[in-house]
């Protein structure tokens, strides 16, 4: 059962047992207040959140929402002003300079302009970390080969990063990230500045990581398309706080707070706005009704089930249906052709077995 | 005028140019390390940098604010007591070697500074997240990453010395400079000059050259 709450949550529940073994990232009543100059910033309000092992866990929020700065605070390039981040267990903000240094060996990090060191060759990109690890000379050859398989680029150890493409460079950021074996890889707008095609390409990468190796992924984006194809967890940020978070299936067939739909929306349009209604209305002059589809994992064909047994006809003038996490969702808008009555008893039956509303 | 004695010149011109090389490349080198370490420091004390040090920071900064902008041909004479005391006199080859070295670390260092400044604040960032720590970044990233622009800048440095040596002659220190003021402007003698600005040329040609491909092969771009 995934937990879907709004607002002004209560503290978050580790997501397994009470000593939260299974939980990777905490954030506890996170707040980020920036001070430049006599200017006030808050970044971050009372961020609570929880990363389970294995999740891919995305955020998702305009511009400003908040969003690097709380990838951010994961591996102490920023530190929360009040709360604290625990990742494996460890308190990032307790940590000392040495300590810190270990910790962020263990979290790889990606970067929208993918921040490669263009003075050394691919190479010894992804080998630097190691260097850094104390890994020697011999290990160290091997596993940037291991690397370079893994990410497809393994006749690229010679080029210089300004002979790559943008999907290539990414490639090669992922690779330096994962060198270390992190237990968390957080990726900030990893796939922003690339083509959908090659975004694609990234993101497949992304699922592989963390199908292969285990790796449990954060990612910020502010593309609901991002979080849609590889995310199991999303969480939804406006103005410094969580609006809304949960499982991916949850959030996107029944979102809560008005910027969740605003982003689901831009990728699913399943359900017809005013504009859309007004132009429906020209030629259909029946009872609209919306029905919201779910993954029932039932059989039951009700739409001509009901019609056949009140004598009413469906039209279908709207909608469609996705399928995410491995299930189902979508909305249909119907038109409902018959006597009135006889609507009205279509319509009861209707409610009993899905979710609808009558529309225009 | 016209009556150019060449097999007297000649070796003059031999010996201006060797004391050229000399206060170039003495100065040069001196002045690179100096340079270099003055310009590593005022890079990681400026605020909000790895060994951010305000009183460090404005220090070399003023001393650097306020030497840089002086005429070199003041400059080399103003020092006249620091270059005794270092030196042991005021004239001569070494003594301008003193005062070039002293100004082109100083700009040197601000030229360091500029080109560490400029390097992708991404790449840092990507060093800070790997782990590396402050002295690290600065050696593994920082340095390397602005290393290409740096030799750049450097070539731009010893242009500059070339140029400056021509003072020398002021002190005593001797160079071409100083023996195309002699013939070229006391005695009008227009021949020799334009020869000693030819070498001039091609020494700066060289100097640019060098550092060009350098600078290039570091780069690895193109
Ligand atoms: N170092 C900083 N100093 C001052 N203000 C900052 C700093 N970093 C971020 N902020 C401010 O904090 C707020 C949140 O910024 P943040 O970068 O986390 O947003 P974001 O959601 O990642 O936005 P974007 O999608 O544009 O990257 C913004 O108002 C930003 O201006
Ligand atoms: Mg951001």
């Amino acid at each position: 059962m995934a937990s879907k709450s709004n607002v002004l949550d209560q503290p978050v529940q580790p997501l397994n047992d009470a000593a939260g073994r299974d939980e990777m990232i905490r954030f506890e009543n996170v707040s980020k207040i920036f001070d430049s100059r006599g200017e006030r910033v808050q970044a971050l309000k009372d961020v609570n959140l929880s990363v389970a092992r294995g999740d891919i866990f995305g955020v998702v929020g305009y511009s400003g929402a908040g969003k690097s700065t709380l990838l951010r605070t994961i591996n102490g390039l920023e530190i929360p002003s009040t709360g604290k981040v625990l990742v494996d267990g460890a308190d990032i903000g307790a940590l000392n300079g040495k300590q810190l240094s270990a910790a962020r060996q263990n979290i790889g990090m990606i970067f929208q302009q993918f921040n490669l060191l263009l003075s050394r060759n691919i190479f010894q990109n992804i080998a630097y970390p190691l260097r850094l690890a104390g890994v020697s000379k011999a290990e160290t050859k091997k596993r940037v080969y291991e690397l370079l398989d893994f990410v497809g680029l393994g006749d690229k150890a010679k080029a210089y990063p300004e002979q790559l493409s943008g999907g290539q460079k990414q490639r090669v950021g992922i690779a330096r990230a994962l060198a270390n074996r992190p237990a968390v890889l957080i990726c900030d707008e990893a796939t922003s500045a690339l083509d959908p095609q090659t975004t694609g390409e990234v993101l497949d990468l992304l699922k592989k990581v963390n199908r292969e190796y285990g790796i449990t992924i954060l990612l910020i984006t502010h593309e609901m398309d991002v979080i849609r194809k590889i995310c199991n967890k999303v969480a939804v940020m406006e103005g410094g706080t969580v609006v809304e978070h949960g499982g991916v299936y949850e959030v996107f067939s029944d979102p809560q707070a008005p910027v969740t739909s605003r982003f689901v929306s831009s990728v699913l349009d399943h359900r017809p706005g005013t504009e859309a209604i007004e132009h429906i209305r020209k030629t259909h002059r029946g009872q609209l009704v919306q029905i919201e589809v779910k993954d029932e994992g039932s059989s039951d064909p009700f739409l001509s089930r009901i019609a056949r047994k009140r004598n009413v006809d469906f039209n279908i003038v709207y909608g469609g249906v996705n399928e995410l996490q491995s299930r189902v969702f979508g909305s249909l808008t119907v038109e409902l052709l018959g006597s009135g009555p006889d609507i009205e008893l279509a319509l009861d039956d209707l409610a009993q077995v899905a979710e609808i509303r009558k529309a225009g | 005028m016209g009556t150019t004695n060449w097999e007297l010149l000649w070796p003059k011109i031999w010996t201006a140019l060797l004391q050229t090389l000399q206060m170039v490349t003495i100065a040069m080198v001196l002045a690179s390390i100096f340079g270099v370490l003055l310009g590593l420091v005022l890079y990681s004390t400026r605020p909000g940098h790895i060994l951010a040090n305000k009183f460090v920071f404005a220090l070399l900064n003023g001393v650097i604010n306020v030497i840089r902008p002086i005429p070199f041909i003041i400059f080399i004479v103003a020092i006249g007591p620091l270059t005794r005391a270092v030196i042991g006199t005021t004239i001569g080859t070494n003594a301008a070697i003193f005062a070039l070295t002293i100004v082109a670390s100083l700009s040197i260092a601000r030229i360091v500074e500029n080109n560490l400044v400029a390097v992708d604040p991404g790449a840092i960032e990507a060093g800070r997240a790997m782990g590396a720590r402050p002295l690290r970044i600065l050696f593994t990233i920082v340095v390397p990453e602005g290393l290409g622009a740096l030799i750049l800048g450097l070539t731009y440095m010893m242009v500059a010395l070339i140029d400056a040596t021509a003072v020398a002659g002021l002190v005593g220190g001797g160079g071409l400079g100083d023996l195309a003021m002699v013939y070229g402007y006391q005695r009008f003698d227009s021949t020799v000059m334009l020869v000693i600005i030819v070498f001039l040329i091609i020494l700066v040609q060289l100097a640019q050259y060098g550092g060009n491909a350098l600078s290039r092969k570091i780069l690895r771009r193109g």
